[in-house]
C-alpha cells in the first residue's frame, strides 16, 4: 500500500515521505529551510488539544505545523 | 522574560547594526546560528555579559553586542537573531544576512545544535557559501550524549573544511578551543579549502558563466564577496539582496550591459534541461539540504532510536487533547500557589524590619534638628511608600519571576503555544502571540520588544496593541492582595494560598480571553487579514539551571526592580505626601483631585481615590495600592503591612466593598500600559497612533467592564 496524501491527514504515530509540496512564497521557502523537500521522511508526533496544529518530526526537529500549511505538504504513506 | 538593563539594547529590527568597538584594532565576530541552539549562552560565556536565555526559539530577537578579550586581542561578538536559513525571507533573516555577507564581521561563528546537527548544517552550508571564514561551533555536546548521539567532529571538520568545534556553552565547556579557533581564523591561519556545494547540472553551467562576468565587475573593489554567490543570487533574482547588494557594491550590478547579456543567453541552458527559472530556488536550496543530509550520514552515528522516548511521553502529558489544557492551568495555579505562599511569609519579615529602620530615622532626623515636616515629607512620605513596594510588591514579584523563568529553561513555553494556537488561528493571528503574553507576565515592555518574533507585521501589531492584558509582574501583586482581602479571607486558613492561586488563574484566563477577543475583532476591521503560515519549532526539554536561575532573577531581575522603585515609589511618595498636606481652601489637594474623579469612578465601582490611584500609577503599577493607602489615611502617610486583614479593614472603613474590589481587580488587568510599556510600544511601532490605541483599547473596555459590573450588581441587590 503506498498511498499518497496530505501531511495533515498522518495519525499520531504514522510516517510518510513528502513528495510534493503545493505551497508557494514566503512559506514554501521556510519549508524547505526546516529541511521539508521532495523525499524527505516526516513522523507525526502529536496533536495539540484542539486537533490542529500538530507537531512533526522532520530531520531530527520537533515542527508545529497548521493544517492549512501542512494540508498541502503531499506525501506518501511508508 | 522580564526586562532587564539589557533588554532595551539593539536597534529596531530593520535598522543596521551599529558596531562600537572599544579599539581601534578590535575584530567583529559574528554569531550566527539556527533559533534556540544556545546562542545566548555562548555569546555570555564569551563576553560575560548577561543576555536572557530561554528555551525557546526566537528569544534573541534584538543583537546584542559584547567584547571579548583572547591573547590580548578584543573581539566584538555580534549575537544575531537566530535564522533557520540565510535567504532572508523575514526581517531578522535579513539582518542576520547582511551582517554575514557584506564584508563586516571578521569571521562567523555558526552555533549548531549537536542534537539535530542535519538542519543546522543547512545554515553552515549557505554561511560557508558566503564566506570563507566560518568557524562552526556544536554545541549542546553533553545532550547529545545524554541522548547517545555520536558527532565525529574530526570528520565533519574535514567533509565542510572550516575549523569545527565542540562544545558545552552551558558548563563553560569548549569555549578556550573556541576562542583559539576565532583567533587562528580572524588571523588567516586556516588553511582549508571551505566545501563547495555542487548544484545540479543546469546550475553549475549556469555558474560557470556567469561567475567569472560577475568576479570581473567585483575584483576592482577589493571588498570580500564570494562572486559565486553573487552569481547565484543574480540567477535566483532576489528581490531582497538587491538593494543592499547595490549598497555595498556602490553600483547597481544588475543594471551592468555584460551582466544583462550574459544573463539572457543563460535562459537557453535552463531551457534546454527543462528546468523552469521559477523551479531555480527549490533546485538551489535541495542541493544544500542534500549536501546536509550526506555530511551527517557520515559523521552522525545514533545509538538509540528511542532517544527522545522522554520528550516523546511529556509531549503527550502536556498537550495532548485531554491532558493539555487541565495540565497547564494546574501548573500555572501551583506556580501562583508557591508564590502567595512564599510571598505572605516574606512580606511580613520584610516590613517589619523595613518600617523599624523607617522609626529609627525619623528618630535620627528629629535627633539632627530636622523641622518635623521634613521629617514627615521624607519619611512619611518618601521612605514609607518605599518600603511599602519593597516589602508587599516585591515578594510576589521575586517568587514569581524565578519559578515562571524555570518553567521557561525547560522548554514548556512554545508547549503553551501549541495548545493555544488553534484559538489564535481562530482570532487569526499567530500563535506564537502566546509566547509574548507570557513573556508580558514579567513585563508587558519586555512582551511588546518580543513581538519582533511573529513575522507578518499585521498579526505582530495585534500582539503588541494585546500584550497589556497579560498583567505583569508589576500588577500581579495588586491583584493577589486584593483577592487575600476580600475573597479568600472567609477561607479557612491552610487554604487560603489555594483559593487565591484559583482566582488568580481566573483573572488570567480572563486576560487571555480577552485577549483572543480583541485580537479577532481587530482582525475583522482596522487591522484586517487572514492569518499567515506558522511553523513553531518545540525543542527538547531541557534540565532548568535551578541555581543559574535564581541567582540571575535575584541579581538581574530583584535588583532591577528594587532600583525601579527606589526610582518611582520614593519620589511619587514624595508627590503623594505633598497632594497630601498642602491645603486649598481647607481641603488637602489629594482630595481635590480625588472629589474631582469621584462620579465618574463611582459609575465603575469604584471611587475617586483609587482612579487617582490608578493615574499616579501611570510610571509603575506597583505604586498603585501604596498610593491607595496612604491617601485614606488622613494625614497622608502609611502604615506598615502587619496582615491582610488589617488592610482590609483600614478600606472597608474607607467603603470598600467586595464589588469595589472586583472592579479595582478589573481596572488593574484592563488599564493604559504603564509608562515604560508605551514608550516601548512607540519604540517598536514608530507611531504614536498606535501607541494611543494601546492605551485606549484596554482602558476602555476597562471602563466599560467595571461599568456593566457596576450596573448590575446595583440592579440585582
Amino acid at each position: 500500500m503506498h498511498n499518497i496524501d496530505s501531511l495533515d491527514r498522518l495519525g499520531i504515530g504514522q510516517q510518510a515521505r513528502v513528495e510534493e509540496l503545493r505551497l508557494s512564497g514566503g512559506i514554501r521557502r521556510r519549508m524547505q529551510d526546516i529541511g521539508l523537500i521532495e523525499g524527505t521522511p516526516v513522523e507525526c508526533l502529536q496533536k495539540s488539544p484542539a486537533g490542529d496544529p500538530a507537531a512533526y518530526l522532520i530531520r531530527g526537529a520537533v515542527i508545529a505545523l497548521r493544517r492549512e500549511d501542512s494540508g498541502r505538504v503531499m506525501v506518501r504513506l511508508s | 522574560m522580564g526586562l532587564t538593563r539589557n533588554s532595551h539594547q539593539g536597534g529596531p529590527v530593520n535598522g543596521p547594526l551599529l558596531i562600537a568597538k572599544e579599539a581601534e584594532s578590535d575584530r567583529v565576530i559574528a554569531l550566527a546560528g539556527n533559533p534556540n541552539v544556545g546562542k545566548s549562552t555562548v555569546f555570555n560565556a564569551l563576553t560575560g555579559m548577561n543576555q536572557h536565555t530561554g528555551n525557546w526559539p526566537g528569544k534573541t530577537v534584538a543583537s546584542a553586542q559584547g567584547r571579548h578579550v583572547y591573547r590580548e586581542q578584543g573581539y566584538i561578538i555580534v549575537d544575531l537573531p537566530g535564522t533557520y536559513s540565510l535567504m532572508a525571507h523575514s526581517a531578522e533573516e535579513e539582518v542576520a544576512r547582511n551582517f554575514i555577507c557584506f564584508g563586516r564581521a571578521d569571521a562567523t561563528v555558526v552555533v549548531c545544535d549537536a542534537t539535530c546537527l542535519e538542519r543546522n548544517l543547512n545554515l553552515v552550508l549557505q554561511a560557508i557559501e558566503i564566506t570563507p571564514r566560518v568557524i562552526v561551533c556544536v554545541n549542546l555536546m553533553d545532550e547529545a550524549k545524554r541522548k547517545g548521539i555520536q558527532i565525529n567532529l574530526n570528520r565533519l571538520e574535514e567533509m565542510l573544511g572550516v575549523p569545527v568545534v565542540g562544545a558545552s556553552a552551558r558548563s563553560g565547556k569548549g569555549l578556550e578551543s573556541l576562542s583559539e579557533q576565532i583567533s587562528r581564523s580572524v588571523n588567516g591561519e586556516t588553511s582549508k579549502a571551505p566545501i563547495k556545494i555542487v548544484y545540479t547540472a543546469p546550475i553549475e553551467e549556469a555558474l560557470q558563466t556567469l561567475t567569472p562576468v560577475v568576479e570581473e565587475k567585483l575584483i576592482s573593489l577589493e571588498k570580500p564577496i564570494s562572486s559565486r554567490w553573487v552569481a547565484l543570487q543574480m540567477l535566483e533574482a532576489d528581490e531582497g539582496l538587491h538593494q543592499p547588494l547595490t549598497d555595498y557594491l556602490g553600483f547597481d550590478l544588475s543594471k551592468d550591459e555584460a551582466i544583462q547579456k550574459t544573463l539572457a543567453g543563460l535562459s537557453a541552458i535552463f531551457e534546454r534541461y527543462g528546468l523552469p527559472m521559477a523551479r531555480l530556488q527549490d533546485k538551489v536550496v535541495s542541493c544544500i539540504v542534500r549536501t546536509a543530509e550526506r555530511i551527517c550520514r557520515s559523521t552522525v552515528s545514533c545509538q538509540r532510536s528511542d532517544y527522545n522516548a522522554w520528550d516523546r511521553r511529556l509531549d503527550r502529558l502536556l498537550t495532548s487533547r485531554f491532558t493539555g489544557l487541565p495540565v497547564m492551568l494546574l501548573l500555572l495555579g501551583f506556580i501562583f500557589w508557591l508564590t502567595i505562599t512564599g510571598a505572605n511569609e516574606l512580606s511580613q519579615w520584610l516590613s517589619t524590619g523595613l518600617f523599624w529602620i523607617g522609626d529609627r530615622l525619623t528618630e535620627g532626623l528629629l535627633w539632627l534638628g530636622t523641622p518635623p515636616w521634613v521629617e514627615s515629607l521624607l519619611v512619611q512620605g518618601g521612605y514609607r511608600v518605599l518600603a511599602w513596594v519593597v516589602s508587599v510588591m516585591l515578594p510576589p514579584m521575586a517568587i514569581f519571576f524565578p519559578l515562571f523563568t524555570l518553567l521557561e529553561d525547560f522548554g514548556y513555553l512554545p508547549r503553551v503555544a501549541f495548545n493555544l494556537d488553534h484559538s489564535f488561528q481562530k482570532a487569526h493571528t499567530c500563535g506564537k502571540q502566546a509566547l509574548t503574553i507570557c513573556m508580558g507576565f514579567g513585563c508587558n515592555a519586555a512582551g511588546v520588544i518580543g513581538c519582533r518574533i511573529i513575522d507578518s507585521p499585521r498579526e505582530r501589531l495585534i500582539a503588541i496593541l494585546t500584550n497589556n492584558f497579560a498583567p505583569c509582574n508589576g500588577r500581579l501583586p495588586t491583584i493577589i492582595a486584593l483577592i487575600a482581602m476580600f475573597f479568600a479571607s472567609g477561607v479557612i486558613a491552610p487554604l487560603q494560598s489555594a483559593v487565591s492561586a484559583f482566582l488568580l488563574v481566573g483573572v488570567i484566563v480572563l486576560g487571555v480571553g480577552i485577549t483572543f477577543l480583541v485580537s479577532r475583532l481587530l482582525s475583522g476591521t482596522i487591522l484586517k487579514g487572514i492569518p499567515s503560515s506558522f511553523a513553531l519549532e518545540l525543542p527538547p526539554y531541557r534540565r532548568p539551571q535551578i541555581g543559574r536561575v535564581i541567582l540571575r532573577s535575584v541579581f538581574d531581575r530583584t535588583l532591577f526592580v528594587l532600583g525601579r522603585a527606589a526610582a518611582v515609589a520614593a519620589p511619587a511618595g514624595l508627590v503623594i505626601w505633598l497632594f497630601a498636606n498642602i491645603e486649598i481652601s481647607g481641603q488637602s489637594l489629594l482630595l481635590h483631585c480625588a472629589q474631582f474623579l469621584d462620579p465618574l469612578a463611582r459609575l465603575m465601582g469604584m471611587d475617586g481615590v483609587i482612579l487617582f490611584a490608578f493615574i499616579l500609577g501611570f510610571p509603575a503599577n506597583e505604586i498603585v495600592i501604596p498610593i491607595i493607602l496612604m491617601s485614606y489615611m488622613a494625614t497622608g502617610h502609611l502604615i506598615d503591612f502587619e496582615s491582610y486583614s488589617a488592610l482590609k479593614e483600614l478600606l472597608v472603613a474607607n467603603g470598600w466593598t467586595p464589588l469595589t474590589a472586583v472592579c479595582t481587580i478589573l481596572f488593574s488587568l484592563l488599564h493604559w500600559p504603564c509608562s515604560t510599556t508605551c514608550l516601548t510600544i512607540h519604540k517598536e511601532t514608530g507611531s504614536w497612533k498606535w501607541t494611543a490605541a494601546a492605551m485606549l483599547i484596554p482602558t476602555l473596555i476597562g471602563v466599560g467592564a467595571c461599568m456593566l459590573i457596576t450596573m448590575l450588581t446595583r440592579i440585582i441587590c
